[in-house]
């Protein structure tokens, strides 16, 4: 099925409801795209290939916002509540926006650029609205769960 | 990698600039403030002139199908100041899009179809609510991979501020310097939408207090008032309120035409001699998060075109949409090197008497940021500075060489223009 799903958004999604995080490659450049590119913008090859990442990398950039949009705002979150949304650099050298989950929101300064990073898969909705996003969360902090 | 640097086929010069004064106007359409604007430039144009001589109109504007549900908005602004049957196009590039469309006039010119062309921006933004503001202006980030991350356009200049203080060691205190300098500025700008100084703000909040029999704040100066939570709220840490520019509603426009019929205009055109506009991928994709490459290599070409450099501009009019934007932008334009540029708003080096002005109309932050109109406005500055009618806010001495520096998103796009005065 890898193989032959469109270098989409539809199909990243699609890839993230079974928890993976799939970038493209270009086999003629070999260089790696996320979100998945459908051409590449070095060689502008027109033949990639699906390739899943190892979740790992570290925080490159973040920020912890107090005035949302609308759809954040239905989550519940609020100038009460805010929530860390960042980039990551993966371990594969590439960048992605994600959420940032497990660190205190409410004390961003503490939050420290470079931290280890582990993907995190959010489910929400119900029924044909349930969607995943994508997340990430410090990675002792997972390990530290994970020993529980 | 290849951008064109050719040059014009021939010369263009600004001969005439207005804008509406910036603001929340309940009552107001697009069309009012563009027509206050048309008003503002018809009255620049030191010999006169029958409007009846423009031959074309480009309008920046970015998303009045969200604000106020004006979808095909440039034969409206055409209608509303009396200019169709005239062809009129509408630029969109984000908050980009009024400097876009300046460029668009210029090489409409250029391309010998054109001697008159009308080149505006206008927004209307204080319609909706602020989430809502919020949504739209997230239209102009990718909403397949950036905005259900969460991010919001504070946030996006915000995580760049984090990863920059991270890099060079800044605090959201040399920020603050950027928000004080642009206020002290803007207060000399009758246009402008928050035209007062911090320190004049934070006075009017206490007496304000007095006058309702409320508790008086006890800021002692105003850094105590930016560091206040209640005052001064936190939008996207490290950003707050006096990080970000305001929501605006507003016009801008300009009289573009060949440079070999200035003279039947003014004695006293501002020659546009450098354009150079670039693109980039959405933030995350970026290999430096500190920096815009767009800006980076539209200011390229703006030179190249002009055959100046950084350091031969005397003022500047820069996109700082936040704070942590205009430092960047310093940096980007090649005015201070990269982790140079917020220690020059500290250290005075960009206010108004600094060897180096930026934002002498107040910027983004004081003056207001109607976004399409906004890259048109920052022309309407550079056409009072150059020829010394900006009043009290008046930069000493000849200019002779300036620039403006318009930003789409978080650097996607970014136009840049070079004038120089002969």
């Amino acid at each position: 099925m890898m193989a032959t799903l469109p270098f989409t958004a539809a199909s990243f999604n699609r890839f993230l409801n079974e928890k993976k995080l799939m970038a493209s490659r270009c086999p003629q450049c070999d260089a790696l795209y996320l979100p998945p590119r459908a051409i590449c913008p070095k060689c502008h090859g027109d033949q990639l290939e699906w390739v899943e990442t190892a979740g790992q990398g570290k925080l490159a950039a973040f920020t912890s916002i107090y005035v949302g949009p609308t759809a954040m705002n239905a989550e519940g979150y609020s100038r009460e509540n805010p929530y860390v949304t960042g980039i990551v650099e993966l371990t594969e050298g590439v960048k992605i926006s994600a959420r940032i989950i497990g660190v205190d929101a409410k004390n961003p300064a503490a939050i420290k650029i470079g931290t280890l990073m582990t993907v995190e898969f959010l489910e929400r909705g119900e029924g044909e609205a349930r969607r995943t996003f994508l997340a990430f969360e410090p990675a002792n902090q997972k390990q530290a769960v994970g020993s529980q | 990698m290849v951008i064109g640097s050719k040059s014009l086929s021939r010369g263009v010069a600004m001969v005439g600039a207005g804008m509406c004064k910036f603001g929340a106007f309940p009552d107001k359409t697009s069309r009012d403030v563009f027509v206050e604007a048309f008003k503002d430039m018809r009255q620049s144009v030191d010999k006169g002139f029958d409007p009846e001589a423009i031959e074309t109109l480009y309008i920046g504007n970015y998303s009045s199908d969200l604000f106020e549900g004006q979808g095909h908005t440039a034969p409206i602004m055409a209608d509303s100041v009396g200019l169709t049957p005239r062809p009129a196009v509408r630029v969109e590039d984000a908050c980009a899009s009024g400097g876009v469309a300046l460029r668009q006039g210029i090489m409409a010119i250029a391309s010998g179809l054109y001697d008159i062309v009308l080149a505006g921006g206008v927004e209307r933004m204080t319609k909706l609510p602020t989430a809502q503001v919020t949504d739209t202006l997230g239209t102009a980030g990718d909403i397949l991979y950036e905005i259900p991350a969460g991010f919001t356009f504070p946030g996006f200049y915000a995580a760049m501020a984090t990863a920059y203080m991270h890099k060079y060691g800044m605090t959201p205190e040399h920020l603050m310097h950027v928000a004080i300098k642009n206020h002290n500025n803007g207060a000399l700008n009758p246009k402008a939408q928050f035209g007062v100084t911090i320190p004049a703000w934070m006075q009017g909040r206490i007496e304000a207090a007095k006058k309702k029999n409320k508790p008086v704040p006890t800021w002692k100066d105003e850094w105590e008032f930016l560091h206040d939570d209640a005052a001064n709220p936190m939008v996207a840490w490290p950003l707050r309120l006096f990080d970000c520019s305001p929501i605006t509603d507003g016009a801008a426009c300009v009289l573009l035409v060949a440079q070999e019929r200035a003279r039947e205009f003014t004695d006293n055109p501002v020659y546009l001699v450098g354009s150079g506009q670039a693109s980039d991928v959405a933030l995350h994709d970026r290999d430096d998060l500190t920096a815009i490459r767009a800006a980076q290599i539209a200011s390229q070409r703006a030179y190249e075109m002009a055959g100046v450099k950084a350091s031969d501009i005397r003022i500047a009019e820069v996109h700082d949409c936040f704070t942590i934007a205009e430092v960047i932008a310093t940096e980007d334009l090649g005015f201070f090197k990269p982790g140079e540029g917020f220690r020059m708003a500290e250290d005075g080096v960009t206010a108004r008497e600094g060897a180096r002005p930026v934002n002498t109309s107040g910027g983004l932050k004081s003056k207001g940021h109607p976004v399409g109109a906004s890259g048109v406005a920052q022309a309407v500055e550079i056409w009072k500075q150059m020829r010394g009618q900006a009043g009290e806010r008046q930069v000493k001495g000849d200019i002779p060489l300036a620039l403006t520096h318009n930003v789409g998103a978080t650097g996607s796009t970014c136009v840049v223009h070079i004038y120089e005065r002969r």
